[in-house]
């Protein structure tokens, strides 16, 4: 029974949720939840790289278009339906992390993210030169029409994305409590002692770039359709690589809240910027905020919780 | 980690609350207004990289704005701009949209600027059957033909070859008939639409292909591009490029030299005060496209006044000080907008929209009427030429006399300097 | 030709960026924004006064090694001396190349900027090869600056302390010198030389303030494929780079050339990861 707390607890989240977003009454929240749940994942996704193995992945966007394109090529040809959208899209993105870790993993780690930002715009290039989905241009594509019980495509969109952002945190909560989290804390605190008491080093990162990289893809699977224009310059852009850096940052990087937390915050605080101040003031106090947390509250806003916890009951 | 386990729990609740506050929060900020304005919304390129052009196209809807509130606002109401920074992201537009229709209930709405701010609104229009102007997009509706899209680019009802149309007709006329082009623009949507367009025109005009490339827009270096196309010897280069590129290929061209008879077509940029003042003299003899110039033969009525108007706000709006592009353009189609409104005098989508299928309207830009499915009826891209250009002031380019119209024949007001070394000075 | 004169200038921008990370290991991913910084200060001296922009670089150095010290020392405060670097230091540089991208697209905006100087659009003559100036000139001063920073790593003191440190720090203590202070010097100087690179770069084309990402990969791909913590094989690298992707872009088509770059990153990272002249 106490196994299956958290997918009762996950279950519930989903439901209350989707009632609240109902009572609210317009579909606006839908939209503007979707991308904070994106971020969700993706800030959950990099962190069980970053905060839980300690290598820092600035690619973000390769494995994010890695899913966006594998989805919109697979709807182009053969009109598959969402959900085995979603899934093709997490196993190339998968794919690719499996691949890129096995060729830069046995370096250092300062080695692996800069192959990752290389690979961000090895993709984005390939992406513009292959023609079926749509090379520099980009491709527009038809949304498929709403099934019951949603009104609306862009509600069944939310949910869909709901339902991403909960199995992902099940998955990175559950990965950090296994023998794998222990073993890729191992890995953070110091790579060369792992591996000298046995931590069987290279497979557990592979592990984590792959489920890192799955979890990116399938959140960039809707994007297609939640957008309807999908071209490499805004697929492959920035924003996904600051962002979903930033927000685990900012939450905390050594447990599965702290993403969450991140995302959240700076999720939000990004779209109410968008339709209030909207100017690239807004980016600047991320990149400003980063830095500020990187170098004074390293743990994030969970690791200062914890110390004001812990503080008071000392 | 095992500290976890029985706070585990309280900290999803926190978690839900957590999205109920935020979600809540969202949606009570802006409250919904009463109906009295006429509210037009969209979301603008304030910031990104078509930022220049958007600022100025605000500028511009906002002029409109003041002028029909002037005169007593439409239908007897104040018209109001409700607007947001899209940052040309085309990832933020539906969240853009769906505020403006759910949360500000604005009556219209408008695109953004540019083909990819442009695309998203497509299946958001649609679905709620709403009247959609856009601001220069190229070919968005190819797929969807949605009846109720309007767009204000003069490219016509086939934009990808009415572009080139007049590099091509003119090039056509000389004698002795050229034989070879080149074709080049940068890996990316405009250039490569513009390209579509312009092989198939080489293919009716009998000219032959003898280079036909492609280079990423980030290209630092044009030099090598020039030289391949040197090489190849042809009568005619036709480039489809963006600003940078533009002044790339261009000074490339100066540096390596370029013995051809005609040279231009499609760069964007060469329409702008910056790029105009930066090359100056080197532009002379270069054929290009532009919607507006100043010159005798391109009159239409109230543009003077507006780019009077235009030009003093623009310095220190720090927007382009010339105004010919963009900005008597995004007047229009919000001037059009609010013609169909006076003379349906109705706020119903459909109905609008179908005056404005039916109808010609007279506007800053002269008489507009639409295609079937959304552009101009008739293309009126005008093909230019640089010709006495000196020194780098820009007031040279407020008046007559350096960019002269060669295309339409109804529009033109000099004559092709042919072949292009003959024009450089 | 154009191959190596583009590799001259890339010896420029990545010199910096060699001593940071290739002898000090400071992973300074922040490198090429400061370079976009120094086209920035080259750009506006040449339009408010109008300075050659080389004589602004020349001008600036002082200033961006000032940068680079303080730089470095919010850098060691916060991570060397913790021993956290990797993982956060890489974060930390990240976000200030950010902050600095974003910084000059606020003050600056999206347009590209340009600058004007004599010998822009000018070139000068081998038979049927043409070789432009604006080309031709950052090459030499690239290569100027490469023998210089060799000729102060191997016969300054300072320069030998900076090799020095970077191999062994607790011997250079035992003869006296402090090696914070060498590294903060070292590092100073290779922001110093992104002033200088910068006014190259706005020299060589227009610059706006995201282009700073494509050098990214060019100048890490210069490091590694030159081997850490060599100043020769930077040069090396650098021009091989230009050569590369210069056919590159005749042969297969520009939009390949700078993947390209990366891809050659991505080989070496994997087959020889010491680079060619590398320890």
């Amino acid at each position: 029974m106490k196994k299956t707390i958290p997918l009762w607890v996950g279950l519930g989240v989903v439901l209350a949720a989707l009632v609240l977003a109902r009572l609210v009454g317009n579909r606006y929240v839908y939209f503007a939840g979707y991308v904070i749940l994106q971020y969700v994942v993706l800030a959950t996704a990099w962190n069980v790289l970053g905060g839980y193995t300690g290598y820092v992945n600035f690619g973000t966007a390769a494995f994010f278009a890695m899913g966006v394109y594998t989805a919109l090529a697979l709807s182009m040809a053969v009109h598959a339906p969402l959900p085995l959208l979603i899934l093709a899209g997490g196993l190339s993105a998968g794919l690719l992390g499996l691949g890129i870790g096995y060729l830069t993993l046995r370096l250092r780690g300062v080695f692996f993210s800069i192959a990752t930002l290389a690979l961000s715009v090895v993709l984005q290039t390939v992406a513009m030169n292959w023609e079926y989905v749509g090379g520099a241009k980009g491709v527009s594509i038809i949304r498929p029409k709403p099934m019951a019980p949603f009104a609306d495509y862009a509600e069944y969109l939310f949910v869909v994305m709901l339902v991403l952002a909960v199995a992902s945190v099940m998955l990175a909560r559950w990965i950090q409590n296994s023998w794998i989290g222990r073993g890729l804390a191992a890995i953070r605190d110091n790579e060369e002692a792992a591996e000298c008491m046995g931590v069987p080093t290279l497979r557990l990162k592979l592990f984590a770039t792959t489920a890192s990289g799955f979890l990116m893809g399938m959140s960039g699977a809707p994007y297609p359709y939640y957008v309807g224009l999908v071209e490499p310059v805004s697929a492959f852009s920035l924003d996904y690589a600051v962002n979903s850096l930033a927000m685990p940052m900012i939450g905390g990087t050594t447990t599965w809240i702290g993403p969450i937390v991140g995302a959240f915050l700076l999720g939000s605080a990004q779209q109410v910027a968008t339709v209030t101040i909207s100017s690239e003031v807004n980016l600047l106090i991320v990149g400003i905020v980063l830095v500020a947390f990187v170098l004074l509250a390293p743990q994030g806003i969970v690791g200062l919780v914890q110390r004001l916890g812990r503080r008071r009951r000392a | 980690m095992a500290r976890y386990g029985t706070s585990g729990t309280w900290r999803r609740l926190v978690g839900t609350a957590l999205i109920a506050v935020i979600v809540l929060g969202m949606t009570w900020a802006p409250a919904a207004r009463a109906a009295e304005p006429i509210k037009i919304g969209f979301g603008m390129a304030l910031t990104g990289a078509l930022a220049g052009n958007g600022k100025a196209a605000l500028m511009a809807m906002q002029m409109w704005a003041e002028d029909v509130n002037k005169k007593g606002g439409l239908l007897g109401r104040p018209v109001e701009l409700v607007y947001y920074d899209d940052q040309t992201k085309p990832a933020a537009v539906p969240g853009i949209y769906t505020k403006l229709l759910d949360v500000d209930k604005v009556h219209f709405i408008v695109s953004g600027y540019g083909t990819n701010v442009i695309a998203p609104l497509f299946p958001i229009a649609m679905e709620r059957n709403l009247l959609l102007m856009g601001l220069f997009g190229m070919a968005n509706n190819e797929k969807f033909n949605y009846k109720s899209y309007f767009q204000i680019m003069p490219s016509g009802p086939n934009p990808a070859l009415g572009w080139s149309q007049g590099f091509f007709e003119v090039a056509a006329k000389q004698q002795p008939k050229p034989q070879t082009i080149a074709l080049v623009g940068a890996d990316a949507e405009y250039p490569h639409n513009a390209l579509v367009g312009a092989r198939e025109h080489a293919k009716n005009f009998g000219f032959k292909v003898v280079y036909d490339g492609k280079y990423p827009p980030s290209t630092v270096d044009y030099t090598p591009i020039i030289r391949a196309i040197k090489a190849t010897n042809p009568d005619l280069v036709y480039v489809a490029s963006y600003p940078p590129d533009t002044a790339g290929i261009i000074q490339a061209a100066q540096e390596v030299g370029l013995p051809v008879k005609m040279f231009g077509g499609g760069m964007v940029g060469l329409q702008f005060a910056a790029l105009q003042t930066k090359l100056a003299s080197k532009l002379n003899g270069v054929v290009n496209y532009e919607f507006y110039v100043p010159e005798p033969t391109v009159k239409f009525p109230g543009i003077n006044e507006f780019l009077a108007r235009y030009q003093a706000q623009a310095e220190k709006a720090g927007v382009d000080p010339l105004g010919h592009y963009i900005p008597p353009f995004s007047y229009a189609y919000v001037q059009i907008l609010g013609q169909a409104v006076e003379a349906t005098k109705s706020l119903d989508q459909k109905k609008v929209a179908e005056y404005i299928q039916t109808h010609e309207f007279s506007t800053i830009v002269g008489k507009v009427k639409f295609a079937p499915n959304g552009e101009w009826a008739q293309s009126r891209v005008l093909m230019v030429q640089f010709q006495n250009v000196q020194g780098s002031d820009v007031a040279q380019f407020k008046k007559a006399g350096t960019r002269v119209v060669l295309y339409p024949e109804d529009w033109k007001s000099g004559t092709l300097i042919y072949p292009y070394s003959k024009a450089q000075k | 030709m154009a191959g190596i004169l583009i590799g001259g200038f890339y010896a420029a921008v990545t010199l910096g960026l060699s001593v940071a990370f290739g002898l000090l290991e400071v992973v300074n991913i922040a490198h090429p924004g400061f370079v976009i910084l120094g086209s920035y200060m080259a750009y506006v001296m040449n339009r408010s006064f109008g300075l050659d922009p080389i004589l602004t670089g020349l001008l600036f150095i002082p200033v961006f090694y000032g940068l680079g010290v303080a730089l470095y020392r919010v850098y060691y405060t916060g991570f060397e001396r913790t021993g956290e670097e990797s993982l956060r230091g890489l974060v930390f540089f990240f976000g200030v190349l950010f902050i600095v991208e974003v910084a000059l697209l606020l003050a600056y905006g999206v347009d590209y900027r340009m600058v004007e100087a004599r010998y822009i659009g000018q070139s000068f003559h081998i038979g049927m090869v043409g070789i432009a100036y604006r080309l031709l000139i950052p090459c030499i001063v690239g290569l100027a600056m490469t023998l210089a920073l060799h000729l102060v790593l191997s016969k300054t003191f300072f320069g030998r302390a900076i090799k020095a440190v970077s191999q062994d720090s607790q011997a250079l203590r035992l003869m006296g010198a402090n090696p914070v202070r060498i590294k903060r010097i070292a590092f100073g100087l290779a922001i110093a030389t992104t002033s200088l690179a910068g006014a190259l770069l706005i020299l060589i084309g227009p610059v706006e303030p995201s282009i700073g990402r494509e050098y990214i990969g060019r100048v890490f791909a210069i490091v590694v494929l030159g081997g850490m913590g060599s100043i020769g094989g930077t040069l090396v690298a650098s021009l091989v780079l230009g050569v590369v992707e210069s056919l590159t872009a005749t042969f297969y088509g520009p939009t390949w050339s700078l993947a390209v770059s990366f891809g050659i990153l991505l080989v070496v990272l994997a087959v020889r990861p010491s680079g060619l002249f590398g320890r």
